[in-house]
């Protein structure tokens, strides 16, 4: 299988499983945002996904084998440039690469991180600020945990610097796999790295507003 | 003026290197770079020691022999310009100039400045070519060409082979060389039969050869004394996708 072992290959095989996380981190936050119609919203939706129990784990398994993929790659792939470059110039200017794309493998080591901190927080309910409780519809009340935990400071900033690392991520990720897609061009070229950075912004904007919003006491139980 | 050079020093492929400093005195600013160090060695002659070695052939900007760190850019980072083409106008008197060879691991160091760059010699011999039966001289528009591709072929075609993409690359990767050489090939009709297999043969060698692997960066066009755009790395990444399928 010559792409699970060339170098374009497992590139591509980086920009698919990177374009189906996007998809993901797109989707996650639409439902997400019906937090902000309170326990109405956020309940409803999460009884609505958990009704079908063989899609939920069909679903959780198709994404834990693209970010397996994904990591397994970036680290073998960056591992293997590392060695590729002896990076001993006594003197080194760069003219392009950016702080983002320099630093690609450690946003996504601590996204990993902050992922398996969220699953064990809000999916396993393995953290001391979890509260577990049904709302008046006999729902779990997801609103009522989220709540109680982004009110702890703390809790919140670690959510909102992960984001950042999310924007960090995406800003190099998304012009990245669209030119390792070879969806790209000599006029596509400037458009997709702002464009990148700029979606990017919107997400990570868009994920901070609900702790942000749940610690400045605008949503509250 | 007068400068002050840093210049990388190493005796043999084994040998341990390392900065050595020398004053460069009454330098013309009409001087190329590498007429600077012509005369740098003249004066190490004189002295009784040994010049600084360093790669260098047509000095006109098209050889692409000429490699050398300048400053932490290959080539000395004036936009589109080779080492034997950047003049010493572009400095000031006083100025401190670090010199050093192109570093990756697919391209060790001989000797000073000198690297073995025949890595990418292999890459052109994966795949770099048209197979066809050579017999009478062809007509000369037999196999016709649409202008566009004959531009998109002579602008890949600018690449002249010099390593400054890969010495730039913080993944030590020919991917841009590679990228050149293959959509060079592949908008053309001659191109077309081996396309499938060339991508594949060519990007096999450059990843047998030590190469990195490329994560777009986009520092090699930064440093391509010719201006070779990463939009061919695009096209190999769609020339690779389609010789998935065949």
């Amino acid at each position: 299988m010559r792409i699970l072992t060339s170098s374009v290959g497992r590139k591509i095989l980086m920009s698919i499983t990177g374009q189906l996380l996007i998809i993901f981190v797109l989707i996650h936050l639409i439902g997400n945002s019906t937090i902000f119609f309170g326990p109405n919203g956020i309940n409803a939706y999460a009884k609505h996904l958990h009704d079908l129990p063989p899609l939920v784990w069909a679903f959780r398994l198709f994404m834990l084998a693209a970010v397996s993929v994904h990591i397994c790659y970036g680290v073998m792939l960056t591992l293997e440039n590392k060695a590729a470059n002896p990076g001993a110039y006594a003197v080194k200017r760069n003219l392009k690469k950016s702080f983002a794309s320099e630093n690609m493998i450690w946003t996504g080591v601590l996204l990993a991180g902050f992922i398996i901190y969220h699953l064990l927080q809000f999916t396993v309910h393995g953290t001391p600020d979890i509260v577990v409780g049904l709302d008046a519809a006999n729902r779990v009340d997801v609103f009522k945990m989220v709540v109680t935990s982004f009110g702890h400071g703390l809790i919140s900033v670690t959510y909102m610097a992960a984001m950042v690392m999310l924007f960090l991520h995406l800003s190099h990720g998304i012009p990245s796999f669209l030119q390792t897609m070879g969806w790209n061009n000599e006029k596509t070229i400037p458009v997709y790295a702002t464009g990148g950075k700029v979606i990017s912004a919107i997400l990570m904007v868009a994920y901070i507003s609900i702790p942000a919003v749940i610690l400045a006491g605008l949503l509250k139980l | 003026m007068n400068l002050t050079l840093h210049v990388w020093r190493q005796n043999g492929a084994k040998a341990p290197g390392k900065l050595e400093q020398y004053e460069a005195k009454n330098v013309s600013p009409d001087q190329s770079f590498l007429e600077m160090l012509d005369e740098v060695n003249e004066q190490l002659i004189k002295n009784g020691k040994e010049p600084i070695v360093f790669d260098h052939d047509c000095r006109e900007g098209i050889c692409g022999m000429c490699s050398q760190v300048i400053n932490g850019v290959p080539h000395g980072g004036q936009e589109r310009t080779t080492v034997c083409q950047l003049h010493m106008r572009s400095f000031s008197d006083g100025d401190t100039i670090y010199i050093e060879p192109w570093r990756a691991l697919a391209f060790p160091i001989l000797k000073d400045l000198i690297v073995d760059r025949s890595n990418l010699e292999k890459i052109m011999q994966a795949g770099g070519y048209t197979s066809c039966h050579t017999g009478g001289v062809a007509d000369g528009n037999a196999i016709l060409v649409p202008q566009p591709a004959a531009e998109y072929a002579m602008d890949a075609a600018e690449c002249i082979g010099c390593g400054a993409c890969v010495a730039a690359c913080p993944n030590g990767s020919a991917m841009l060389y590679t990228s050149a050489k293959v959509a060079q090939l592949a908008v053309l009709p001659q191109g077309q039969a081996e396309a499938a297999q060339r991508v594949c043969d060519m990007t096999d060698a450059a990843q047998a050869a030590g190469f990195g692997n490329c994560s777009n960066h986009y520092e090699c066009q930064a440093a391509c004394p010719k201006g070779v755009s990463v939009k061919f790395i695009a096209k190999l990444n769609r020339e690779y996708q389609k010789a998935l399928f065949k």
